[in-house]
């Protein structure tokens, strides 16, 4: 459906022969556009006018460049309260007795969740490093919390904040634990409240293990379900992490997390073969430090990765290439996604994934520069202004609200799950919907040579070209395979 | 005039190549495929706790393992509801009570698929793919159902997933209508016909927006026909309009009654419900898992007042990808586990019965020491519904529908003749 260069993937140009033969030097212009339409859609967030042109010289060093420097949390998200402010505001909401009381509290944290969803898609964007920004996205969705546990629903995006962005190019091991130790995973896999039944308020409350954690930890965190645990592994992966819990309302610094020492289980515990003698909160760390290391952990993390940036069913050579990196570099993501960009593979001009809602509703903001269509009027509250908010009112229409992730698999990611036919009308309908909202503000056939450049095929260009009017122009635009997928 | 296109949605094959031209095979085998019988599959995501759901309070052994989470007996306050003198359902579904004297609910306990390990995600896929093997299959047993009852339907899709996309059950070649509520403006045939040309050499999306065009005119057709009134609070305009993408329970039970009782509508529906993954706090009959139950009951009772005369010829059977630890965990929840209950109720259902072969609760008899140990095979009781209501031959459901070693026989006498 992509027009097909004459060699399979696109390499990176020979530059020395440009000015040998004028004609080499135009075609290598031809694949160095295509190369930044690829860079800017597939592993961007979709193309902004201009960003094309911007990558053409080195498609591949825009995105290297983007994995080498944190910009820090985007301006978008300043303002955003800590998780342990939104945790502690929830067990205050939470103790309030009187129904009266209570609801103006709860309408307030959700308000808070809808305002910082809403900020953290304008951040997805508006952001001039949409690599980043696509594995801020992805490695919270690796390490799903949800909206669907309320105790944790007003401190998600704080958690992403908090937990993922500042390791999405440092090492897996690192994010691991901060994942891990972070009150809202603690809380949303009820490990916070999870005792050893020999611990000392095991003994005395009658109180013992919750294996929620321990269990999703190696089946969705680190191994994977087929990377040789058993359920004893799970027991005692349990039992370690006894302990890592949250400051509750009553303890100092509330809602951040605390190791309590009277919830651990004492004594020796074995873990896939391994012994862990009683060390408090070090045997969790050390476990952590393990399970990051563990070759079915590289095999996992190369895998979704590979399903994610380049096919549902990702050619095994280039899981191969990631899981070696992921061993060689000791697990540093920002090499293990190098490594990625240097595959043939991720080159291919065939767009193999279909957008997720969310990758829809990032990628037309982007190309329209921003706006989804007009935002309310100003003076609106906080929370109006975010229910308001025309691309997170876009994600709760097409099913994939922030962190609403049905289970702590997070969402899926391969096409079958999100092209269904109700939800395939509905892309549809919404395209259109964007269409008729700012179509008589932007040229669409300009926009198509903007964003998609030499992604869009004759058959779309000349659609979006004869259509009726700009509202059904850009409509198609939004419609067109070039566009839902990547 | 509410609107609009149920017509022209429906016809809209032109640009569809692909897509289009399988529905224009010759039809064959139509008449003889497509009766009455409805047929509607709940899935319970996260593992539902089968005997806090249909409690066993008189096995000697119930009180003492379930401690915390033992159900006061039928007598107590807040007591189990008796089914039989055996069993009794948690009063969260308290609604759907009635239908076991009136034998429209039929309990079946102790029951798994063959799955043995606890990961939501496989045992979820191999409920749903109808193999011994999680992820072994791209298609689900109620697709491959489908496309045994024959050949052609000429262009009507009997299967019908309640939802934006098709879970894996419902996938296959059989085509598949899905339906969700949506407030966005549809867009007009004259630019679907636009859409649809794009999507030639796209067959993902091509087949897709079909089904879904299908669906949606199905789905007009349907929720208009019927002037009860139900869905007013929702549905604007009398018709698939809803104000917000978002149902509660009993309106996603009363579309989806609506849309089987359609003369033309699907025969077969799939739900999803969420919120079963009780790890903490579970409660017994107030709680985390009675909210959940309670939802269920509201769904059911949607689905048969929605019916109408329809209930009579349709079964509803509710399922989950697996049970959850006999004993509380340390939490007030319970932890992944094996065996659970599952439920069959409608006016074709032979119910007033708890199928069990009970394997007891006493520390030997539970499954690796934690779990209800599974006694009986889901897939032998999906087995005698498609055999007994939809009328599949036994042949086709082993090879077909529920392929791979140690496959039970269906089970007898769950369907009234």
């Amino acid at each position: 459906m992509f027009p097909l260069p004459p060699d399979g993937p696109l390499k990176p140009p020979a530059r020395k022969h440009r000015d040998a033969d004028p004609g080499i030097g135009l075609f290598e212009d031809i694949r160095m556009t295509l190369q930044a339409a690829i860079a800017t859609n597939r592993f961007g967030l979709g193309a902004r006018p201009g960003d094309i042109a911007a990558a053409q010289s080195d498609p591949r060093g825009w995105l290297d460049a983007q994995l080498a420097q944190d910009p820090g949390l985007p301006p978008d998200l300043h303002g955003v309260e800590d998780s342990a402010t939104r945790l502690a505001a929830t067990y205050a909401a939470r103790k309030e007795k009187d129904e009266e009381a209570r609801k103006p509290l709860r309408e307030a944290l959700r308000a808070a969740y809808r305002d910082d969803a809403a900020r953290r898609t304008r951040a997805a964007i508006a952001t001039d490093a949409p690599l980043r920004e696509r594995l801020v996205h992805f490695w919270s969705n690796h390490f799903t919390v949800s909206t669907s546990r309320p105790i944790v629903a007003a401190a998600v995006v704080p958690y992403e904040n908090e937990a993922i962005r500042p390791h999405v190019t440092g090492r897996f091991a690192d994010m691991l634990l901060a994942v891990t130790r972070h009150p809202v995973m603690l809380a949303y896999l009820d490990n916070a409240v999870s005792a050893g039944p020999d611990s000392m308020v095991g003994i005395r409350r009658q109180r013992g293990l919750n294996e929620n954690l321990g269990r999703e930890l190696l089946e969705l965190h680190t191994l994977g379900v087929d990377g040789g645990y058993s359920q004893a592994d799970v027991r005692e992966l349990a039992r370690i992490l006894t302990g890592w819990s949250v400051a509750a309302e009553r303890d100092r610094d509330t809602g951040t997390f605390l190791f309590r020492p009277n919830l651990h289980e004492p004594g020796d515990k074995i873990l896939l073969g391994q012994r862990y003698s009683e060390d408090g909160m070090g045997e969790g760390l050390l476990a952590l430090q393990r399970l990051a290391r563990h070759p079915a952990t590289a095999r996992h993390v190369a895998t979704k990765l590979a399903r994610h940036f380049i096919a549902d069913d990702p050619p095994p050579a280039v899981v191969a290439a990631l899981e070696k990196s992921y061993r060689d570099s000791d697990g540093h993501l920002g090499e293990v996604t190098r490594t990625l960009l240097r595959q043939d593979a991720a080159w291919v001009p065939e767009a193999r994934k279909v957008k997720t809602p969310t990758e829809l509703v990032v990628s037309t903001g982007r190309a329209l520069g921003g706006d989804i269509h007009p935002v309310a009027d100003d003076g609106d509250t906080d929370m109006k202004a975010a229910r308001a908010e025309p691309a997170l009112r876009s994600l709760a229409l097409l099913g994939q609200m922030p962190f609403a992730a049905p289970s702590p698999a997070g969402w899926p990611d391969q096409a079958a799950d999100w092209v269904g036919p109700e939800a395939m009308v509905q892309r549809v309908d919404w395209a259109l919907t964007v269409g008729e909202k700012l179509g008589d503000r932007i040229d669409p056939r300009q926009i198509a040579d903007q964003v998609l450049g030499p992604f869009a095929g004759d058959a779309t260009r000349q659609a979006v070209a004869r259509a009726p009017s700009a509202a059904e122009g850009l409509a198609l635009l939004i419609s067109a395979p070039e566009f839902q997928r990547r | 005039m509410t609107a609009f296109l149920p017509l022209n949605r429906r016809h809209l094959l032109a640009g569809l190549g692909g897509a289009a031209a399988l529905s224009l095979l010759p039809q064959v085998s139509f008449a003889r495929t497509v009766g009455e019988q409805r047929f509607i599959l709940i899935v319970l995501r996260g593992g539902m706790d089968g005997l806090a759901a249909v409690a066993p309070y008189a096995d000697r052994d119930y009180a003492a393992v379930r401690g915390r989470l033992a159900l006061p007996d039928p007598n107590a306050q807040g007591g189990v509801l008796d089914l039989d003198g055996f069993f009794g359902l948690n009063p969260a579904l308290a609604d759907i009570h009635p239908w076991y004297k009136e034998g429209q609910l039929l309990v079946a306990h102790a029951v798994a698929t063959p799955y043995r390990d606890r990961s939501h995600f496989d045992a979820q896929d191999l409920l749903e793919n109808g193999t011994v093997t999680p992820h072994g299959v791209a298609s689900g047993w109620l697709n491959r159902a489908l496309a045994q009852l024959g050949g052609d339907t000429g262009g009507r899709r009997l299967g019908l997933a309640v939802g934006q996309g098709v879970p894996l059950v419902l996938r296959g070649a059989a085509p598949i209508a899905s339906w969700s509520p949506s407030p966005l403006k549809e867009a007009d045939e004259d630019f679907l016909d636009r859409v649809a040309a794009l999507y030639a050499n796209d067959p993902l999306l091509a087949n897709a927006l079909k089904a879904g065009l299908d669906s949606a005119s199905m789905a007009d057709h349907a929720l208009n026909t019927d002037a009860d009134g139900a869905m007013d609070g929702a549905m604007m305009d009398g018709a698939a309009k809803p104000k917000t993408a978002r149902l509660d329970p009993a309106q996603l039970g009363t579309a989806t009654g609506r849309l089987l009782a359609d003369a033309n509508g699907p025969r077969v529906a799939v739900m999803d419900l969420q919120g079963w993954d009780t790890h903490a706090q579970q409660g017994t009959t107030a709680g985390r898992l009675a909210g959940a139950l309670g939802n269920l009951s509201k769904v059911l009772v949607a689905l048969r007042t929605s019916l109408g005369p329809a209930w009579r010829q349709t079964a509803v059977a509710v399922v989950t990808e697996f049970g959850r630890t006999a004993r509380p965990n340390g939490t007030g929840g319970t932890d992944h586990g094996t065996a659970t209950a599952a439920f069959l109720a409608g006016g074709a259902v032979q119910g007033g019965r708890v199928l069990a072969n009970w394997p007891g609760l006493a520390d030997g008899r539970l499954y690796q020491g934690r779990d209800l140990a599974p006694t009986q095979d889901l897939r032998a009781v999906m087995k005698g519904i498609l055999r007994d209501h939809l009328g599949l031959d036994t042949g086709a459901l082993d090879k077909a529908v529920f392929p791979g070693g140690g496959t039970p026989a269906a089970a007898h006498d769950l369907i009234r003749t």
